[in-house]
C-alpha cells in the first residue's frame, strides 16, 4: 500500500482526501447488471430484451452437455453449472454475502420432496435502492437468471416474493412473466427441452421481517412473517412448505445469467479474489451526487465511492465527512478518520497486518468484514459534519424498533427500548448515563435471537455509542444540566420513579 | 379376622422384552459427563435428535424456559433457555485438537464477528453433538439469563399482589432464581388491553402475558382450533382470538394451565383463591370413560378447581373444560346428608347408621333367592361394586346398570360417559349392554317377583321403573349423593361420598385401572360407600371382609381375575393397564 499523502480536501477529523491507492482499475463504474436498463430507449417488455441479447443465456444454459472431470466422475450438465456458479466466486448480494454456489450445495436433493426457489425481491434496508432497479427497468433479466438458476437446480416451482410497497413493479414482472411464457422461456417445455417451470409473484404486505429468508418463506405461507428457528428449519433442507428451497437475492440471481454467459473463469477475473463479480451500489447521504453505481467488488475504494465524480462527487459545499454507514442502516458505523488493520498477502504470499485508512477501504465483502463491519446491502450512507449522531440513531432504532417482528424476547423488548431512550435523548430528556445504557441493552440483543434482526437493531446503537460516545454524554449532560435549572427538575426522566410517566413526546411506533 | 388374601407372593413381572440397543452419545453437562440416546421422543413421541435440554435433564439439569413444553411443537423464541455451550475443536485436518493431556480441545461458541463474547444457542432447539460441553450454570449462561428476565419484565405490570398466577408463575420462580433484584428501566411501559374477553371460560391479560405461544400451539396443534394468534408487531404484539370472544373449544382451559405468567385466567377460578392455600389431591375425572388424571385443589373442605395431572397412558397433560368445570356439584347445597328410614308408620325418619345398616341387612339376610334386584351406577368405584355384588350374588340377585353416552371427540372425551363402565362389567354387575335387564327388572317389581331393589348412584324412575312401580316394592334400598326422584322413594336411605371424598380405583375405557385419593370431606352422615358396604357384607354373608381399604382392594385383586396379582401399593400414581 502507498503511503497516505496530504491532500486539498480535508475530512471532518481533519485526516486527507483523496487517498493515494489507485485501485488497478480506477474508480470508474463497471456496468454488467445495469448495462443496459438505463440507456435511452430501453423499455422493460422482452422485445427489447431480446434486442439486447436476452435469454441468450438460457438457451446456452439449456443445452448445456454434462461434463467430464478428470478424475472420471461425470457432472450432468445441471450439476456442471451449479458447479460454474461455486467456481464463480459468486456471493450474496442481499446482506449477508454467503457464496451462492455453496448455498445451493446445500440443497437436500435426496428428499424426494419438490425443491423451489424464491427470489428475494423484499428490498427493504434502508440506502438500498438497487434491486428496485432491475425490477422496475429490467424485469426479463432476473427472470432469466431464475430460470437458469431453477434448471440448475431442478427447480419446477419458484417464486417472486417482492416487497409490497412496489406495486409497479409486480405489475411489470407479471407482464414479463406472462411475455417469457408466450415465448417458451418459461411453462411447459421450456424451448423444447422437456423441462417444466412455472414462477410467481407474490406481493408482501409491508413488514421488513419478510426480507430474512425464512421469515419470507413463513410470510409466503400465508403466515405471520416470524422467522424460523435453525436448527433445524435450513431453508435448504426445511424451507417453503417443509421442502427443500432456496432463497436468492434479485442481484444475485441476475449474475448468474453473467456466469452463464461470461463463464465462470472470466467471470471471477471480475472484482477481486474472494470478492468477484459487480455488485451495485446504492449510494446516499450528503454527497453531491446520490444513486445506484455498479461497481466491480473490491475495485474501488470508499472514499472514491463518495468523492469521485464518477460516483458520489463529493460532500456538499463546506461540510466534512462525519461518518459513513458502509452497507445499509444495520451495519456499523465507520468513522472519518478511523484506520483499520487489514490482512494483506504481501508479494512473497505471506499475510501481513496493514493499516488501512476509512477512505481507502476497497469496497468488498472481506475488507468491510475486517474493519468491523459489513458491505451488507451495499447501501452507503454518508453523514456529514451537520449531522447529529444521536438524531441519526435516533431516526434508526425508531425504524427497527417498528420492524421488529415481536416473536423473540431480546429483540422485542430490546429494540422498542433502545428507540424510547434515544428518542429520549433527542427530545431533552436525556442522561449522561444514557451511553452506558444503550450498550448494556444492544450487548443484550445481538447474538441471542432468532435471526438476524437482533444485530441489525444493536449493531448501530453499538457502534454509534463506542465510536460518537462524546456526542452521546455531551447531550445527556446538556439535558441533565436543563433539567436542573428548570422548575421542578426533581420529575427528570432520570428519576426511577417516574419509569411510567410518559416523557414529553413519548415515542409511539405503534 | 384372617390377613387380607393378598398373595404372598406376587408373580414377578414378565421380563422386559430385550429393548433394542439405543445408539447414545457422550456429553458434558455443567462438567458432569453423561451417555444420552442419539435420540428421544419429541412433542409428538416421535424420534428426534437429543437436544441439550433433554440432555442436562439425564445429568440432573433443569434449564430454565418459557416456551418451551415437552407436548407442545418447539418454538425457540423466550431464549430463556440460551446457554453457552462447546463442541470439540475440529483442526484443518478435520481431525479433534487435543490438549496436552490427550482431553479433547473445547471450542467455546462465539460470536462470529465478536470472538469475545459467548453465543448461547437455545437448549430447547438445538440438538447435541458428540463431545458437546453444556455451561448451564456458567457466568455468561447466568447473564442470558439476566437479560431475558430483564426484557421479560421491562413492559410487565408487575401485579403479582392482584394477579391469581402469583405462587405458581415462572416469572416470578425465575426471577428469584435467575433474575436481577433491580432494573435500570426508566422508559415509559408499553400499554396493552387488560380483561380481554377471550371466550367463554378465558379471560386474558395482554400486559402480563410474555408472548411465548404456547396457547397458539397448544389450540392449533393438540386442540386442532387454530383460534389463537398474535397481531400487531414489536414490543406491541398482542395474542388475539382471530373471532374475538369466541375461543370457545372445549380445550381452551388447558392454555391457563400452559400460561407461565397470568395473562390467562380462567373465568371459573380467577379471584377465587390464592394457590398457595390450595391442597392438592391426585385423583381422576369422572365426567367420562377416559378418566383422565387431574389434581383436585381444595382448601379447608371446599374443591376449588380441577387441574389436568399428567399421566401419557391416558390424558398427557390435558384435560377438557367440561370434566374441569364439573366439580360444583361436589359441594350443592341440596346433596344428600341424613340417613333415613321409613318407618312402619310410612315416615321417613333419621336414623344412625349403625340402625341403617341393620335394617339393611335383615332386608338382605332374609330376602329369598331372586327377590332382589340391583342397579347401580357405573360411577361407582370398583371396590364399591365388588361388594354389591358379593350381596347380589348372596341374594341371587338380577343386577344391571346403566348406559351414559354422548358425542366423543378426536382428543379426551370418550363416548362412554361412565368413569368406569369396565369396573362394572370387570365385577361382574353386568355382562352385555348396560341397561339390558332393567326391563327384566321392572317386569319382577310388577309381577311381584321382586320385593326388594337396591340402588346405588342412579334414578331408576327415569329408566322404566317408575314410582308406581317403586310402591310395590316391600324395601327400596337407595345410596346416592344428590336428590332424585328414586331417593325420595327409598325406604332406606343411605347418602355416599363423592369422589372427591373418598378413595378408590376406576377402569377406563382402556382398561387403565386407576386410584384416586380423598380430597375433602363428606358433608354432614355421608360416608364413602365401601365403607358401609363392607359392614353391610360382613353382616348379610357372614363372611370376613378387610377393614381398609387397601385391604379390600387386595382382596378384591385376588378374586376378579382380571385384577389377579395387583397390590393397592403398587398402582402408583399413573395406574396400570388391565385386561378387559
Amino acid at each position: 500500500m502507498p503511503d497516505p499523502s496530504p491532500q486539498n480536501v480535508k475530512n471532518a477529523d481533519g485526516s486527507a482526501w483523496p487517498p493515494v491507492s489507485q485501485a488497478p482499475v480506477g474508480p470508474r463504474p463497471f456496468k454488467l447488471i445495469l448495462k443496459d436498463l438505463d440507456e435511452p430507449g430501453y423499455t422493460p417488455d422482452i422485445g427489447c430484451y431480446q434486442r439486447h441479447g436476452g435469454y441468450e443465456a438460457l438457451k446456452r444454459a439449456l443445452a448445456m452437455p454434462a461434463r467430464d472431470l478428470p478424475d472420471g466422475k461425470k457432472l450432468s450438465p445441471q450439476e456442471a453449472l451449479r458447479e460454474d456458479v461455486k467456481a464463480s466466486g459468486l456471493r450474496g448480494r442481499g446482506g449477508a454475502g454467503f457464496s451462492a454456489g455453496l448455498k445451493w450445495s446445500f440443497v437436500d436433493r435426496r428428499s424426494g420432496k419438490p425443491i423451489y426457489l424464491i427470489c428475494n425481491a423484499d428490498e427493504s434496508e434502508p440506502g438500498t435502492f438497487k434491486d428496485r432497479q432491475i425490477l422496475h427497468k429490467d424485469p426479463h433479466q432476473l427472470i432469466e437468471g431464475m430460470i437458469i438458476s431453477c434448471w440448475a437446480n431442478d427447480v419446477k416451482l419458484a417464486y417472486i416474493y417482492i416487497r409490497g410497497e412496489m406495486p409497479h413493479a409486480a405489475k411489470l414482472l407479471n407482464q414479463a412473466l406472462k411475455e417469457a411464457r408466450a415465448a417458451g422461456f418459461l411453462g411447459k417445455n421450456i424451448l423444447g427441452t422437456g423441462y417444466d417451470l412455472e414462477i410467481h409473484v407474490h406481493r408482501g404486505a409491508g413488514a421488513y421481517i419478510c426480507g430474512e429468508e425464512t421469515g419470507l418463506i413463513e410470510s409466503l405461507e400465508g403466515k405471520r412473517a416470524y422467522p424460523r428457528i435453525k436448527p433445524p428449519y435450513f431453508p435448504a433442507v426445511l424451507g417453503l412448505y417443509m421442502c427443500p428451497t432456496i432463497v436468492n437475492n434479485v442481484e444475485t440471481l441476475c449474475h448468474v445469467k453473467h456466469i452463464v454467459l461470461m463463464g465462470p473463469g472470466e467471470y471471477a477475473k471480475l472484482g477481486t479474489p474472494n470478492n468477484t463479480g459487480t455488485r451495485i451500489v446504492s449510494l446516499s447521504g450528503d454527497v453531491q451526487q446520490p444513486g445506484y453505481y455498479e461497481i466491480q467488488v473490491g475495485r474501488v475504494t470508499l472514499g472514491e465511492l463518495i468523492f469521485d465524480k464518477n460516483f458520489g462527487g463529493g460532500l456538499k459545499p463546506g461540510r466534512s465527512l462525519k461518518a459513513i454507514i458502509p452497507g445499509g442502516s444495520s451495519s456499523k458505523v465507520l468513522k472519518a478518520g478511523e484506520v483499520f488493520k487489514l490482512n494483506r498477502k504481501g508479494a512473497d504470499g505471506q499475510m501481513t497486518k496493514v493499516d488501512v485508512p476509512l477512505l481507502d477501504l476497497p469496497y468488498d465483502f472481506d475488507s468491510l468484514q475486517q474493519a468491523g463491519t459489513m458491505s451488507g446491502s451495499s447501501a452507503i450512507i454518508v453523514l456529514d459534519d451537520s449531522r447529529s449522531m444521536v438524531e441519526t440513531l435516533g431516526n434508526l432504532s425508531e425504524f427497527y424498533a417498528h420492524e421488529s417482528c415481536g416473536q423473540c424476547t431480546p429483540c422485542r423488548e430490546g429494540a422498542l427500548w433502545l428507540a424510547k431512550a434515544t428518542h429520549r435523548l433527542c427530545h431533552g430528556e436525556g442522561r449522561k448515563a444514557d451511553a452506558d445504557y444503550l450498550t448494556h441493552i444492544a450487548q443484550n440483543i445481538q447474538g441471542r435471537t432468532i435471526c438476524a434482526f437482533g444485530e441489525a437493531a444493536s449493531w448501530p446503537v453499538l457502534s454509534f455509542v463506542k465510536k460518537f460516545r462524546d456526542e452521546f454524554e455531551a447531550q445527556g449532560a446538556a439535558d441533565e444540566a436543563a433539567r436542573a435549572k428548570a422548575p421542578g427538575s426533581a420529575s427528570s426522566a432520570s428519576h426511577p420513579s417516574n419509569a411510567t410517566r410518559p416523557a414529553a413526546g413519548s415515542l409511539q411506533t405503534h | 379376622m384372617s390377613a387380607p388374601a393378598a398373595p404372598s407372593n406376587p408373580p414377578a413381572p414378565a421380563p422386559a422384552p430385550a429393548a433394542p440397543a439405543v445408539e447414545t452419545m457422550t456429553v458434558k453437562v455443567n462438567g458432569k459427563t453423561v451417555q444420552v440416546p442419539k435420540t428421544m421422543p419429541d412433542w409428538q413421541g416421535k424420534p428426534a435428535p437429543t437436544t441439550m435440554l433433554q440432555a442436562a435433564k439425564i445429568a440432573g439439569v433443569d434449564i430454565p424456559h418459557y416456551c418451551y413444553h415437552d407436548k407442545l411443537p418447539v418454538a425457540g423464541n423466550c431464549r430463556m433457555c440460551l446457554v453457552e455451550f462447546g463442541t470439540p475443536m475440529i483442526g484443518p485436518d478435520r481431525k479433534p485438537v487435543l490438549n496436552e493431556d490427550g482431553t479433547p480441545k473445547i471450542a467455546k461458541s462465539v460470536l462470529p464477528y465478536e470472538p469475545g463474547t459467548p453465543r448461547g444457542a437455545i437448549a430447547c432447539a438445538t440438538p447435541i453433538s458428540p463431545g458437546m460441553e453444556i455451561y448451564a450454570d456458567s457466568k455468561a449462561t447466568q447473564q442470558m439469563r439476566e437479560s431475558v428476565l430483564e426484557s421479560l419484565l421491562i413492559n410487565h405490570p408487575l401485579d403479582c399482589p392482584i394477579c391469581d398466577q402469583a405462587g405458581e408463575c415462572k416469572l416470578q420462580e425465575y426471577s428469584v432464581q435467575h433474575g436481577k433484584a433491580g432494573s435500570q428501566f426508566v422508559e415509559t411501559k408499553v400499554h396493552k388491553p387488560k380483561a380481554v374477553d377471550l371466550g367463554p371460560r378465558i379471560v386474558l391479560d395482554d400486559e402480563r402475558c410474555i408472548l411465548c405461544t404456547r396457547c397458539i400451539r397448544f389450540t392449533r396443534d393438540i386442540a386442532g382450533d387454530d383460534a389463537l394468534g398474535i397481531v400487531n408487531r414489536g414490543s406491541y404484539n398482542t395474542i388475539a382470538a382471530f373471532k374475538p370472544g369466541h375461543f370457545d373449544n372445549n380445550y381452551t382451559l388447558n392454555t391457563v394451565d400452559l400460561c407461565p405468567v397470568g395473562a390467562l385466567t380462567s373465568k371459573d377460578f380467577r379471584f377465587k383463591m390464592r394457590v398457595w392455600f390450595l391442597k392438592e389431591t391426585k385423583s381422576l375425572c369422572t365426567s367420562c370413560g377416559t378418566g383422565c388424571n387431574i389434581t383436585i385443589g381444595s382448601r379447608e373442605g371446599v374443591v376449588h378447581r380441577y387441574e389436568p395431572r399428567e399421566n401419557d397412558a391416558v390424558n398427557g397433560p390435558w384435560m377438557c373444560d367440561t370434566g374441569r368445570l364439573n366439580y360444583r356439584w361436589v359441594g350443592r347445597a341440596d346433596r344428600l346428608k341424613e340417613v333415613l328410614r321409613v318407618s312402619a308408620g310410612g315416615a321417613r325418619e333419621r336414623v344412625a347408621w349403625n340402625a341403617a345398616l341393620e335394617s339393611a341387612a335383615g332386608i338382605l339376610s332374609g330376602a329369598a333367592q331372586g327377590s332382589v334386584a340391583f342397579v347401580v351406577s357405573a360411577r361407582q368405584t370398583n371396590e364399591e361394586l365388588f361388594l354389591l355384588k358379593k350381596l347380589a350374588a348372596h341374594t341371587g340377585a338380577l343386577t344391571d346398570s346403566v348406559p351414559r353416552d354422548g358425542e366423543p371427540d378426536r382428543l379426551l372425551v370418550s363416548e362412554d360417559r361412565n368413569p368406569n363402565s369396565n369396573g362394572v362389567r370387570l365385577t361382574g354387575m353386568a355382562f352385555t349392554e348396560f341397561g339390558f335387564n332393567l326391563p327384566k327388572i321392572a317386569d319382577g317389581i310388577a309381577q311381584g317377583r321382586t320385593k326388594t331393589l337396591v340402588v346405588f348412584g342412579e334414578d331408576v324412575t327415569r329408566l322404566g321403573i317408575g314410582p308406581e312401580l317403586l310402591a310395590k316394592l316391600d324395601a327400596l334400598i337407595v345410596s346416592d349423593i344428590l336428590p332424585n326422584a328414586t331417593t325420595a322413594a327409598a325406604t332406606l336411605l343411605l347418602p355416599g361420598a363423592a369422589h372427591a371424598e373418598k378413595r378408590g380405583t376406576f377402569v377406563n375405557v382402556k382398561g387403565r385401572l386407576q386410584k384416586f385419593q380423598k380430597a375433602v370431606e363428606a358433608p354432614g352422615d355421608a360416608r364413602p360407600e365401601s365403607e358401609f358396604l363392607l359392614e353391610l357384607v360382613r353382616s348379610v354373608t357372614g363372611q370376613d371382609a378387610p377393614r381398609t381399604l387397601e385391604g379390600l382392594f387386595n382382596r378384591m385383586a385376588a378374586e376378579v381375575p382380571a385384577f389377579a396379582g395387583l397390590q393397592w401399593a403398587g398402582l402408583g400414581d399413573a395406574g396400570v393397564t388391565v385386561q378387559i
